[in-house]
């Protein structure tokens, strides 16, 4: 089976079960970003013709939302906070050394697929600022130091 | 007998290593042939102290903190087991000064139990509103609940009793109770708390919801930003459902209700109602325009109740103790407590649950005492990136909806971020506005194209191109945006821009010959 057909059918079988929800759309493009990392350009006409939606419709939900993607993410998404509490507490140089050490800018992807960069506007963890979220995890008091070895962790498990 | 160690699971501590120090320690009893018995509780919103340890011991619970993994074994070497002795020791939790001053009402669970364990949550008054609730009219426990004055903690404080009372009276088939549970604000996680640290709360809250209007169907509307608080809440549902609070026969009354989380996906405006609504019924979650109210014509043309989480949660005490009880703390017409949260450069960062009445000063001082930096506190923003920045010379306003309202400032879901000298409020008035554009959802001209002017005009001030020309300019822009948007983005983005330009006109190169007026 080819990589192309493999996508189609999981975003089939996300559609097949949740499309009888009352409003089903965010649920179901949830349910593929979870499976794939993104949503695929080709998913939207299958989508469409699940929920009786125009492909316009589809693809301007995909592209109204911030967290909803088109194109497949690093092995690692690195969240930072830009929102006021995180500034108050270095969160704009916590930024900057981020970009850096990384080498690329916010919605990029280092050149070796294992990290994105993408901002986030309040994580909730306001109270132990500034605060990032590296896939699941989130952590809090980050350090350019403390980034750096949440990095370098995460590159040792590649 | 084991000992009783708790460890929270709140995302916040495990930011700070709670799952490790939670590891170390069940390995270190171990090793040592102690036989504990490790629960993950909520946190007791002392952040400055997590990850916070305690245990129980005959003298109450005692508390260690902040704990770190290389702690575990000298915690260990001085019995703090039974409460020994050590540096990090804070002594009893509950005499804890910045806890024992606190009014906990809709928190008084958390921090205490385990979260998504039912047999805690009965233990400690868990559905007792409910109980109470199944035995009254509709009527009654919306009267209750106005009789309480609990105002939205969203931001908007509108009266929940009369948003109720309008989705009671209006009749339909199907109506639904929403949990706003967007809670995008920086500076703002006290919905977070509650959902990963005592989620049966907004459960029952929601259920009593549900009985009082005749909705048998709710949705939780949770930002994805939350994974922690997804987790804990779906655990929470599925327990409530096998032991029959949710469902088609709420505790043998024949009454239904259901309920549901659905994930938001990183936009800011679908904190708004209508655009939450739109976003729920699977479209772009462009606000709508108003009337019809959501009470009367909402969830896909439905009467819909949309809530905020604090506002929910704080409804089963009002059916448990009665809704004079609530409304006999605060002051004037702010009734009940309100959870305010301190975040940003402040020394003791964390939750404080108290009556309305308490002035800012108070609370950034006796609470928070001072910045974390140790330099003075220059500015802080109450209630989001919508919100005022207050100077000094504001800071003895009481905390209060009407108070802040006279000062044209905004109190909103209590979040506080506080900023030291440092701050340059040019900046900051900059990233409000550039933040209004990236989440405008582009529905009225003001927002969309206000959002991304005025972020160049204050670009213009900055680099100090005509200052004298693009303040009035700024001004001006600004009350374009205040008087023509459609909802609260657009509406109150002035809020913080002007408020930072009018107290600290120098940080945007005003100086008198330029004139900020």
């Amino acid at each position: 089976m080819t990589e192309s057909n493999s996508i189609q059918e999981t975003v089939q079988a996300v559609i097949t079960t949740l499309k009888d929800k009352p409003g089903a759309l965010l649920p179901i493009l949830h349910g593929i970003q979870d499976a794939l990392g993104y949503i695929p350009a080709d998913s939207v006409p299958a989508i469409a013709q699940g929920l009786h939606l125009s492909r316009a419709e589809v693809h301007g939900v995909i592209s109204f939302y911030h967290y909803f993607r088109d194109t497949p993410p690093g092995k690692h998404t690195v969240h930072i906070c830009r929102a006021e509490s995180c500034q108050a507490m270095g969160g704009k140089q916590l930024e900057q050394h981020a970009k850096e050490q990384l080498g690329i800018d916010y919605h990029e992807t280092t050149a070796d697929g294992q990290f994105s960069l993408e901002p986030v506007y309040c994580l909730g963890n306001c109270a132990c600022s500034p605060a990032i979220q590296v896939g699941e995890n989130i952590y809090g008091r980050v350090s350019p130091h403390s980034f750096d070895a949440i990095i370098n962790e995460k590159k040792e498990l590649a | 007998m084991s000992i009783t160690v708790y460890v929270p699971c709140d995302s916040s501590a495990v930011s700070l290593g709670a799952d490790r120090i939670a590891a170390a320690i069940t390995q270190e009893a171990q090793k040592r042939n102690i036989s504990i018995n490790l629960i993950r509780n909520g946190s007791r919103g002392l952040y400055w102290l997590e990850p916070l340890v305690e245990v129980v011991t005959d003298a109450g619970r005692i508390a260690y903190g902040p704990v770190q993994v290389s702690d575990v074994s000298a915690l260990f070497d001085a019995d703090f087991l039974h409460g020994g002795a050590h540096t990090l020791a804070l002594g009893a939790i509950e005499e804890f000064f910045y806890l024992k001053k606190q009014q906990r009402l809709t928190f008084a669970r958390i921090g205490k139990t385990d979260p998504i364990s039912l047999d805690d949550y009965l233990d400690n008054d868990g559905y007792s509103g409910l109980n109470n609730a199944l035995k009254q009219t509709q009527a009654d426990i919306v009267k209750a609940v106005t009789d309480s004055g609990l105002r939205g903690r969203g931001g908007a404080a509108f009266p929940t009793g009369i948003k109720w009372n309008t989705v009671l009276n209006t009749a339909s088939e199907q109506k639904y109770i929403i949990c706003n549970a967007d809670e995008g604000d920086s500076g703002t996680f006290s919905d977070r708390m509650v959902m990963e640290g005592d989620p049966f709360v907004l459960i029952e809250g929601m259920t009593i919801a549900g009985l009082a209007v005749g909705a048998n169907q709710g949705y939780i509307y949770l930002r994805v930003e939350y994974p922690h608080a997804h987790i804990a809440l779906n655990a929470a549902i599925e327990k409530a459902y096998a032991a029959g609070y949710l469902g088609d026969d709420i505790q043998g009354s024949g009454k239904a209700f259901h309920l549901e989380v659905r994930l938001g996906a990183g936009a800011y405006i679908c904190g708004e109602e209508t655009s939450l609504m739109e976003s729920l019924e699977g479209k772009r979650g462009l606000v709508r325009f108003k009337p019809p109210l959501p009470a009367i014509s909402g969830l896909f043309g439905q009467p819909t109740v949309v809530n905020n989480v604090i506002s929910l949660a704080s409804v089963p005490i009002i059916l448990d103790k009665g809704g004079d009880y609530y409304r006999d703390f605060g002051m004037g017409r702010s009734r009940g407590t309100l959870p305010l949260q301190l975040a940003g450069n402040i020394k003791h960062a964390g939750l404080v649950e108290l009556a309305f009445g308490l002035t800012l000063r108070e609370l950034l001082y006796d609470f928070g005492g001072g910045s974390a930096s140790g330099r003075p506190i220059k500015a802080v923003q109450v209630g989001g990136p919508l919100g005022a920045y207050l100077p000094e010379s504001q800071f003895d306003t009481p905390l209060d909806y009407e108070a802040f309202a006279a000062n044209w400032t905004v109190l909103g879901h209590g979040g506080v971020v506080v900023f030291d000298d440092t701050a340059d409020m040019a900046a900051l008035a900059r990233y409000n506005m550039e933040f209004c554009a990236i989440e405008s959802c582009g529905k009225c001209t003001p927002c969309r194209i206000g959002s991304t002017r005025g972020t160049e005009v204050i670009d213009e001030i900055i680099n100090g191109h005509e200052i004298s020309k693009n303040i009035p300019l700024l001004r001006d822009l600004c009350n374009t945006l205040l008087n023509g948007s459609l909802c609260a983005l657009g509406g109150m983005t002035p809020y913080p821009v002007l408020s930072a330009l009018n107290h600290f006109p120098e940080d945007f190169g005003v100086t008198d010959t330029t004139d900020a007026a």
